[in-house]
């Protein structure tokens, strides 16, 4: 966020109460400087994250730019930490000038440790703003932590890539679905690649050919596997298909979901080539002969359609690259919308886990 | 067909972004201002976020002689300087290899065969019939030309795919100018091929209304004559007319501002609740409202229209030119900078209750926005000794410069004694949602490509829009010179205040 002015508060021991007693004074001293200096009222966000990790939360945190929070409130947890202390700080989008308004965003580090867990829930409470949707960020795993500030949130965020052990992945992220809303930073990444299916089988004449996949092969960076599954699971809830479980062999998965008239053969296979995370390509072919062909490319995918009578087409679908940057921005804006098709995806998935 | 074919995509639910079938644009005017400052950066920003078709062809046509590569050029410089956003190198590349450029007048039958000639080459490297939109952003004198020669190559239709015609305002500049644009457009194309742009329904802030009305259920119960006492809606802008003379002093505020934008924004106000928000029923509504504003008769025109020029004035703390000096401006120029008009939406819901209209350059601020204000209170039983008084209740929307609603309410003055005076609840769209409103064309262009044309003006709203207008244009323009004058950054003419019914005052700009 290109931040050029902040007001700033620490205090060591500190209570939630004198916290959220400075926050309101900061801002008032804000207001005060210029009338169009206005807090504002979006989204609180509660991150809990390991205090020698808390440097590189605030640097992703710091390029989501327009999507920071509203409130941000960064629980750096310690494990030999006994004193609560706090710094707080108001920042401004830009000067003020007149007749406009210039957003403020407040920021919150609060520094914990384990004595503090059994309390977080009271901790974090009142430091939120009363009204605005919450959204949890435990990037760092400490399910206990996620567990104790579940009451506050409306929505979590999580990376279901991050999870050492991809199946326990799916399996977490369900378990969160049933508490709350869960925004995943996985699922994000498979936006332009789910548009473009959608897109490809949208013309009357093609929509049929849903009916008629016969077999789908999906490349994905060696740590996405829960991508790349997600992406079967979406067009298996889609499209009523039933999924069983998957077979692993080296780094490639394999199984077969079952549609009302045919088989369709599923193989996921890791691209040690890709460097970053998310999805490499795709391809999908129905009964009557088309195959379309996704790959990543720069400025955009690359696309490779073969039709019934087997030719051939290639073009790019343009389309920037939102870097891990944009994607979390993606995933602090999306705690706001409701996909519905998440949950179904994810509860397809988890048939396919072997 | 199979059940998936006649179903809805399955796949679509879900998506932010619906799938838009593969489309080549063709730009008429390519190399003008427009295409230069909005229509280019708005297909960038669209490529960009890639929510362009994923097969996407722009071809450029304009007099000037000049070759693809030159054009790509051009089309790169005025993305890079007026697109919202830094450009991404890979992508505005990709983005201008599919850029082609046809020159020629626009009267030329050789144009529209070359122009055949590279659509046809864009479906056979597809392999399939590419849907085609034909953009006319030249000036208004070849709208008709353009569209009749499109139709005399037989480039209306296509087979299996898609052919539409998005016309830049304005739209005629006469009732009977508009009504024969109309007759020669539709000699062409169907009317659900014609998308007619009033960019003004393509900002977020127009459309914000109809979830401002019909989906709060606390406004509607009081959005009607017996609870509304006046309506204002005002355009002010504090810049001159700029290096626009030429188009401006052909236009005047009136065919500018009030004829499309501004009686776009009065429907809104005054439609009743559409059944669905489908693209005939919201226009439907608003046609409605449009027809039962009565055109005025020559007698009431000096009653509820008043037009007026900026003299020399001050605005910004600089010293600057009246109307009559500007650089391009005709001697003796007749055409207004300042227009307000009284108007009346003869219906059972908002019968007597004055819509007041106003819009003009050289104003003392930048503002545009809807004043609503409510009755007074029947009887107050508080003493408004030693306070502003109580004021009736008024509701602001603000479309910009800071989007948001505004609540005027009476609140008691902290002390010991029972005074009253107006305090705001202010509601701004900057502060509650964290999303950046995309650039109205950007909105446009997506829509008229999908084919909805919700947010495009039907031929017959363009037409009952210049049924009110055209008589005051043709009052004034008997009427000849000179106008009454207005100081440059003050708050208008004096003249205005003579359409105010009793009791009524504009709002500070």
């Amino acid at each position: 966020m290109p931040a050029v002015s902040d007001a700033v508060w620490s205090e060591r021991g500190t209570t939630p109460d004198a916290i959220e007693a400075a926050l309101r004074e900061l801002l008032a001293e804000r207001h005060s400087e210029d009338g169009g200096f206005l807090p504002a009222r979006v989204l609180n966000m509660v991150a809990f994250v390991e205090s020698e990790w808390s440097g590189e939360i605030a640097n992703r945190l710091r390029g989501v730019g327009r999507y920071h929070a509203s409130r941000l409130v960064v629980l750096s947890y310690d494990p030999k930490r006994t004193r609560l202390d706090a710094h707080a700080s108001v920042a401004a989008e830009g000067e003020a000038k007149p007749g406009d308004i210039v957003l403020l965003h407040e920021t919150v580090i609060v520094e914990l440790g384990d004595r503090h867990l059994d309390d977080l829930l009271t901790i974090a409470d009142p430091l939120v703003v009363s009204d605005l949707p919450t959204l949890l960020w435990s990037p760092h795993g400490h399910p206990e932590a996620v567990q104790a500030l579940l009451p506050l949130a409306q929505a979590t965020l999580l990376d279901s890539v991050d999870e050492p052990v991809w199946h326990e992945a799916i399996d977490r992220a369900n378990t969160l679905s049933d508490r709350l809303y869960v925004v995943d930073l996985a699922w994000l990444r498979s936006t332009p690649w789910r548009e473009r299916i959608a897109a490809t089988f949208d013309p009357p004449a093609l929509r049929g050919e849903l009916d008629q996949i016969t077999s789908i092969t999906i490349r994905h960076h060696p740590d996405s596997t829960v991508a790349a599954m997600l992406l079967i699971g979406w067009l298996a809830s889609r499209l009523g298909w039933q999924l069983s479980p998957m077979r692993a062999e080296g780094d490639v998965l394999s199984g077969t979901a079952q549609a009302e008239r045919q088989e369709i053969a599923l193989r996921l296979q890791a691209a040690p080539e890709q460097l970053v995370r998310g999805l490499a390509g795709l391809s999908i072919e129905t009964a009557s002969g088309i195959q379309l062909r996704l790959d990543r490319g720069t400025g955009g995918l690359r696309a490779h359609q073969r039709d019934a009578e087997g030719r051939e087409h290639e073009w790019t679908i343009l389309g920037a690259s939102r870097g891990e940057a944009g994607i979390l921005g993606e995933g602090i804006r999306q705690a706001l919308l409701r996909d519905p098709t998440y949950r179904p995806a994810l509860q397809a998935a988890q048939q396919m886990l072997p | 067909m199979s059940a998936v074919e006649q179903a809805e995509n399955p796949l679509v639910a879900g998506l932010e972004r619906l799938p838009v079938a593969p489309t080549t644009l063709v730009i008429f005017g390519a190399t003008g201002d427009l295409a230069k400052r909005k229509l280019l950066p708005a297909l960038y920003n669209l490529a960009h976020e890639g929510a362009l078709p994923e097969r996407f062809h722009l071809i450029g046509v304009s007099r000037k002689e000049k070759e693809n590569d030159d054009y790509r050029e051009e089309c790169e410089q005025a993305i890079r300087r007026f697109s919202r956003r830094t450009p991404d190198g890979d992508v505005l590349q990709g983005f201008l290899k599919n850029v082609n450029y046809v020159p020629g007048e626009f009267n030329e039958e050789s144009v529209y065969a070359e122009l055949e000639q590279v659509l046809d080459g864009f479906d056979r490297e597809a392999g399939e019939s590419l849907n085609r939109a034909f953009y006319l952003s030249t000036a208004p004198n070849f709208f008709p030309l353009i569209v009749e020669q499109l139709g005399e190559r037989g480039l209306s239709s296509h087979d299996d795919a898609e052919v539409r015609v998005i016309i830049e305002k304005p739209f005629g500049t006469s009732l009977q100018e508009a009504l024969e644009l109309n007759r020669q457009v539709l000699d062409v194309f169907e009317e659900t091929q014609i998308f007619r742009i009033d960019h003004y329904l393509g900002k977020e802030t127009v459309q914000n209304m109809m979830a401002f009305r019909f989906a709060n259920g606390m406004f509607e119960p009081l959005w009607n004559r017996n609870y509304i006492d006046s309506v204002q809606i005002t355009a002010a802008e504090d810049i001159g007319i700029g290096t626009r003379a030429g188009f401006y002093d052909q236009t005047g505020a009136l065919r500018d501002l009030i004829q499309n934008h501004m009686l776009q924004l009065l429907c809104h106000v005054a439609m009743e609740p559409p059944v669905s928000f489908t693209a005939e029923e919201v226009r439907n509504e608003k046609v409605k409202v449009l027809h039962a504003i009565h055109a005025p008769k020559p007698e009431e025109i000096p009653e509820i229209a008043v037009h007026a020029q900026y003299s020399p004035g001050h605005s910004g703390g600089e010293d600057v030119p009246g109307y009559l000096e500007e650089e391009g401006v005709h001697e003796g120029s007749t055409t207004e900078t300042f227009a307000a008009l009284r108007l009346e939406v003869d219906n059972w819901r908002w019968a007597g209750v004055p819509f007041y209209l106003r819009a003009g350059k050289r104003l003392a601020r930048k503002i545009t926005e809807i004043a609503v204000t409510l009755k007074p209170v029947p009887h107050l039983a508080f003493s408004q000794d030693g306070s502003l008084g109580v004021k009736p209740n008024q509701l602001v929307l603000t479309l910009q410069p800071n989007e948001g609603v505004t609540l005027q309410l009476g609140a008691k003055i902290p002390g010991s004694r029972m005074r009253i005076r107006s305090v705001n609840m202010e509601f701004l769209y900057g502060t509650s949602f964290m999303s950046q409103s995309p650039e109205a064309y950007e909105r446009l262009i997506m829509d008229a490509m999908r084919g909805d044309p919700t947010l495009f003006t039907r031929n017959d709203e363009v037409e009952a829009q210049w049924r009110i207008c055209d008589p005051i244009l043709q009052a004034w323009e008997s009427a000849g010179g000179p106008l009454p004058q207005y100081e440059a950054g003050s708050q208008g003419p004096e003249v205005a205040n003579d359409l105010l019914l009793d009791g009524h005052h504009w709002r500070a700009i």
